[in-house]
């Protein structure tokens, strides 16, 4: 009797190890999501002022992450959420994460100025060469979608590409981030609305690379 | 004596002098002040337009990854770039993107910025399959003879450095290359009535495959 309780404390146990393995094994669906989803939205899909990261471009995510973790990302609002967020993930659970967000579907935000979505087109798609500013397409390609570690515009929110612009204007987050600093620099305020709205409405295309 | 009668003593000259400089300084500031909110912030000088080229091209002019392989301008030659520009302009060569980027510089201009651009030497950024170097070194040097392709380096020079209108390929990224070889007739020479030196490379380019354009791709893009 006593030989079967303690077979039994011995396959309890066994389980209950298993267990925690395979929590940790799903951990990228289970606990550190959740710790992301808390502010970027059950889906990803972003929630103000969280951008989405549904369909973001896994290596895009994976090197913002590290930069979170270094501090190299340092906007108030970086350092507020983001800073303790990435203190300590591991390199591992960073790719994990990174790949689990890339497969997720994105929906745009739509959220813009509809009225100066076509002047944000024009300086997306050809920059204003007499203003010294350069056309995002090249870069961003022409469905905004990203590549490699470019990351993907299309259907973010407005607000957050409209920071994101003004940021590297007031000196944050430079570090590492050539040559979006100085190309931000050149963009007047009004060129910054249009911009953010016209991509806010970029529907999602899935690139051919 | 009559030449100098009607010159003024030399204290008058300065006082003239002065008032003359004094009136030109406000009249700067007038044009200044009036102009200024006009002009907003674009910088047109040198320094302006080439940290706008630089954007994309790289601070070091050593070619960039984007979403389209943006070359290196590194260390080319001064004539090609400015011939590039021009093609661009008149739509002999077909880019959008530098299209109306070559509309919004001036002749002086593209000279200066093909200038300072030769003058760079930046490490090449790599990148390019190591397997097909061996290949493409053996293109680049001895040609394919069966397949009419001549020597690259007879033209491009040893070293891939290219002179004048022939450009350099030392250290051009790989991506790009092989873009342009293998769309050469596509984007280059549009414009049949007016042939330009893009006809010299077009047979070459249409005599090579892709694996051996990839190939020569991959070995330039190795040099310094």
């Amino acid at each position: 009797m006593r030989e079967h309780l303690r077979i039994y404390r011995y396959a309890a146990a066994a389980l209950l190890l298993l267990g925690a393995t395979l929590a940790t094994s799903a951990g990228a669906e289970d606990l550190a999501i959740r710790n992301c989803t808390w502010c970027h939205g059950t889906s990803a899909q972003g929630y103000t002022p969280a951008p989405r990261l549904a369909g973001q471009r896994a290596a895009y995510i994976e090197g913002q992450l590290y930069k979170f973790r270094a501090q190299d990302r340092n906007a108030p609002i970086d350092k507020q959420y983001m800073w303790a967020a990435a203190e300590n993930l591991s390199d591992q659970r960073i790719h994990a994460l990174a790949a689990y967000f890339a497969g997720l579907t994105p929906r745009a935000a739509e959220d813009g100025d509809s009225a100066i979505v076509t002047r944000g087109k024009e300086i997306y798609q050809n920059g204003l060469p007499s203003e010294n500013i350069v056309a995002c397409v090249a870069c961003h390609g022409p469905d905004a979608q990203g590549v490699g570690r470019i990351p993907r515009l299309a259907g973010l929110d407005y607000d957050y590409l409209k920071r994101r612009l003004e940021q590297w204007s007031e000196g944050y987050s430079v570090s590492g981030a050539l040559p979006m600093p100085h190309i931000a620099g050149q963009l007047s305020p009004d060129k910054i609305k249009a911009l953010a709205s016209y991509l806010s409405f970029v529907r999602y295309a899935r690139a051919a690379k | 004596m009559p030449a100098t009668f009607n010159r003024p003593t030399r204290p008058l000259r300065n006082e003239l002098a002065h008032l003359r400089s004094g009136a030109l300084a406000i009249a700067l500031l007038l044009a200044g002040g009036l102009t200024a909110p006009a002009l907003a912030k674009a910088d047109h000088s040198i320094a302006g337009k080439f940290a706008y080229c630089q954007d994309c091209h790289g601070p070091n002019g050593q070619g960039f990854r984007g979403y389209y392989p943006i070359p290196r301008l590194g260390g080319q030659q001064v004539q090609y770039i400015k011939n590039q520009l021009e093609a661009f302009l008149e739509h002999r060569r077909k880019n959008a993107i530098m299209l109306n980027v070559a509309h919004g510089l001036d002749r002086g201009m593209m000279n200066a910025l093909a200038e300072k651009f030769h003058r760079l030497d930046p490490r090449p950024i790599g990148g390019a399959p190591r397997r097909l170097i061996a290949r493409g070194k053996e293109i680049f040097q001895a040609g394919i003879p069966q397949a009419n392709v001549a020597a690259c380096a007879a033209c491009h020079g040893p070293g891939a450095t290219g002179k004048n209108e022939i450009p350099r390929l030392a250290g051009q990224l790989y991506e790009y290359v092989v873009a342009k070889l293998v769309n050469w007739n596509k984007e280059r020479g549009q414009i049949p009535s007016r042939p330009d030196t893009s006809l010299i490379m077009e047979p070459v380019a249409h005599s090579l495959t892709r694996a051996e354009a990839q190939a020569v791709a991959a070995y330039v893009s190795t040099l310094r």
